[in-house]
């Protein structure tokens, strides 16, 4: 099937230069070469600059760099790193998200196992909820739980430790909804006659969902994992509930920055480099693994 | 060492491991018991450990705000409607409100419209996962560093100093003067929704055009021989057929503007009149003390929402209808 459309497409890409219309395609080729010089620019903007020195960036924008004499720097990064908390909210964010994306998957994969594989009544009500709960904004949970968690309760939130075990159950929690719908959507496609031959031979269900489901899995599982990380490590409204914006020692890098945008006053290239230090890590997840991203995405939305 | 790092660890590893014995545990359990009640028992009891985290941080929380919401700033005494009175008559929360409705409409038209444009251009090119790729890009990325990153694009220096900010500096090279894109209502709720397109086309782009792959080449072709330009058979025949995609990317959309809240947070903090809803209830709840209303603002918040999980859950019950 894929290769017979590749050779299709191969056949239409050989014929197109026969086309009459040379000025469309030129057209076409210069507002897609538009459209990706703007997506681009801003992010490049804030490289260069987070790579000169302080005069240059206050002086001139950063498209002047390329003009000699060339004065680059990485000052910035190991300033802001060493005197800006920046290095502690890398490690901070790093404890809040790993935890925070593994936890969810545990979680719902039992579940996403019960709904694909077990018949029960009440089990359409209850992932119809479920899809209900999927756009649920997260405000409407915020008050009661502070109460819970927060001072007048059980003391998780804040300056201690106990800050980040709320963040990664909370996240857990709101992470959940889509964790489970995309472990579904992807295990109820699994083919039916390896799990009834297992069943035949007398596997219970626990080994049919370590030994067969779960090693099945692996792809969505990944996806879901790239998804959950990103959305972790990019939050800011979560962490400022149950962290709350002046906890210096545990601050994620999203407070933390945007903390520096409003207390710095001057030396923005320090906030450029701490916004590029944040940025790191999710583009090289990016570009390692596009693909499971994309699948996690169409999967989540196109299909059930 | 550092507390969080062996808490973070034995989290990390004891939950799982957790789990995996509570699951062994009732099945060990489960086999005790009759056939019958086995299967009956069995499902609850493998969503249980979910059911409870979603009882615990969605379900109850959600219903208690409805409750908050009726209340003074000391929970305590009933108070009717009096915090949705106050957020319906407040000049400043009026203002938050009347945003959210140009992010709905302009995040959703701009994202959806972009997107589908990108989908349907890049699909002729050889290039096309590169040309993804970058547009693609800024999801991966913070609103939180997105904001930081287009603050410099908006970065304004009065006229006649050399401008340090791209769109002034382009603006200024055209002749016309320089901006303050941040500050000038209500141009200035615009620049940060650009932002959010920005961030969201992608997300947009990739869904569209996976959709747009599922359509069979021979229609298109079988249009074109019959005469029909470029145009026609994006009009008849491809936009028809994305229409359910479009409309999935949409709801996301309209979604995501109501929940805006990180770039007004980190670019403008809501001032100059480009507050927010969901930052308006932060301030309630942080600065103003006021539980009450910030429960009423995000109880508008919901009420707004529930349309669209009617739409998703309608969407999903079809899905099944077809499986």
């Amino acid at each position: 099937m894929t290769v017979a459309a590749a050779s299709e497409r191969d056949v239409t890409v050989a014929a197109r230069p026969r086309r009459p219309f040379r000025w469309s395609r030129l057209l076409l080729h210069g507002t897609i070469l538009l459209l990706i010089v703007i997506w681009l620019l801003p992010t490049i903007g804030l490289f260069i600059n987070s790579i000169r020195t302080p005069v240059d960036v206050a002086r001139t924008g950063w498209w002047n760099a390329f003009l000699p004499p060339w004065n680059f720097t990485i000052d910035n990064y190991s300033q802001v790193l060493a005197k800006n908390g920046i290095a502690q909210a890398f490690v901070n964010s790093l404890l809040i998200t790993i935890p925070a994306t593994i936890i969810p998957i545990a979680v719902g994969s039992f579940a996403a196992y019960a709904f694909s594989w077990m018949q029960f009544r009440g089990r359409d009500w209850v992932f119809v909820i479920l899809v209900a709960l999927l756009v649920i904004p997260l405000q409407t949970t915020f008050v009661p739980l502070l109460t819970i968690l927060g001072p007048k309760g059980i003391h998780l939130l804040g300056a201690g430790p106990g800050a980040f075990v709320a963040v990664w159950l909370a996240h857990t929690g709101y992470g959940l909804p889509f964790a489970i719908f995309l472990l579904t959507g992807y295990m109820r496609g699994l083919p039916k006659e390896i799990f009834e031959s297992a069943e035949i031979d007398g596997a219970g269900h626990a080994s049919m969902f370590f030994r067969l489901a779960i090693p099945m899995s692996i792809p969505v599982i990944a996806a879901l994992a790239i998804f959950q990380f990103l959305f972790v490590w990019n939050d800011l409204l979560v962490a400022l509930m149950f962290i709350g914006a002046q906890n210096a020692a545990n601050l994620p890098l999203t407070i933390a920055i945007a903390n520096l945008s409003t207390s710095l006053g001057g030396d923005w290239q320090l906030l450029m480099a701490a916004a590029f230090i944040s940025m790191a890590l999710p583009l090289i997840v990016f570009f390692a693994l596009q693909r499971y991203f994309v699948r996690g995405i169409t999967g989540g939305a196109v299909k059930g | 060492m550092d507390t969080r790092l062996v808490v973070a660890i034995v989290i990390v590893v004891g939950l799982p491991a957790l789990l995996i014995g509570y699951i062994l545990l009732i099945e060990a359990v489960l086999r005790l018991l009759p056939g019958r009640w086995q299967n009956r028992l069995r499902p609850w009891l493998w969503i249980a450990p979910a059911l409870s985290f979603l009882g615990f941080f969605l379900v109850y929380p959600t219903i208690n705000t409805v409750v908050l919401s009726l209340q003074d700033k000391f929970s305590k005494t009933f108070v009717g409607l009096a915090n949705y009175q106050y957020f319906f008559s407040n000049p400043d929360t009026l203002v938050s409100l009347r945003n959210n409705v140009i992010w709905i409409v302009l995040l959703t038209a701009l994202a959806v419209g972009v997107g589908l444009l990108i989908a349907v251009l890049v699909d002729r090119v050889r290039y096309e996962p590169a040309a993804k790729s970058v547009i693609f890009l800024p999801l991966a990325i913070s609103f939180v560093g997105a904001g930081i990153i287009w603050r410099f694009v908006y970065d304004y220096a009065p006229a006649g100093e050399p401008q340090t900010g791209l769109l002034n500096a382009a603006v200024t090279a055209a002749g016309f003067p320089p901006q303050t894109w941040l500050q000038d209502s209500p141009t200035n709720t615009i620049a940060l929704i650009i932002v959010a397109v920005w961030i969201w086309t992608g997300f947009c782009m990739v869904i569209l055009s996976a959709a747009l792959k599922g359509i069979s080449p021979e229609l298109m072709e079988a249009a074109r021989v019959d005469g029909a330009n470029e145009v026609q058979v994006f009009r008849r025949i491809t936009f028809p057929l994305l229409l359910p995609a479009v409309a999935v990317v949409a709801t996301t959309m309209v979604i995501t503007a109501l929940k805006a809240f990180d770039i007004v947070y980190v670019m403008t903090s809501g001032n100059f009149q480009t507050n927010v809803v969901a930052n308006q209830m932060y301030k309630e709840l942080f600065t103003n003390g006021q539980p009450g209303r910030a429960s009423a603002i995000a109880v508008v918040l919901l009420v707004l929402i529930v349309p669209v999980m009617f739409i998703n859950i309608r969407r999903f019950r079809q899905q099944e209808a077809i499986r």
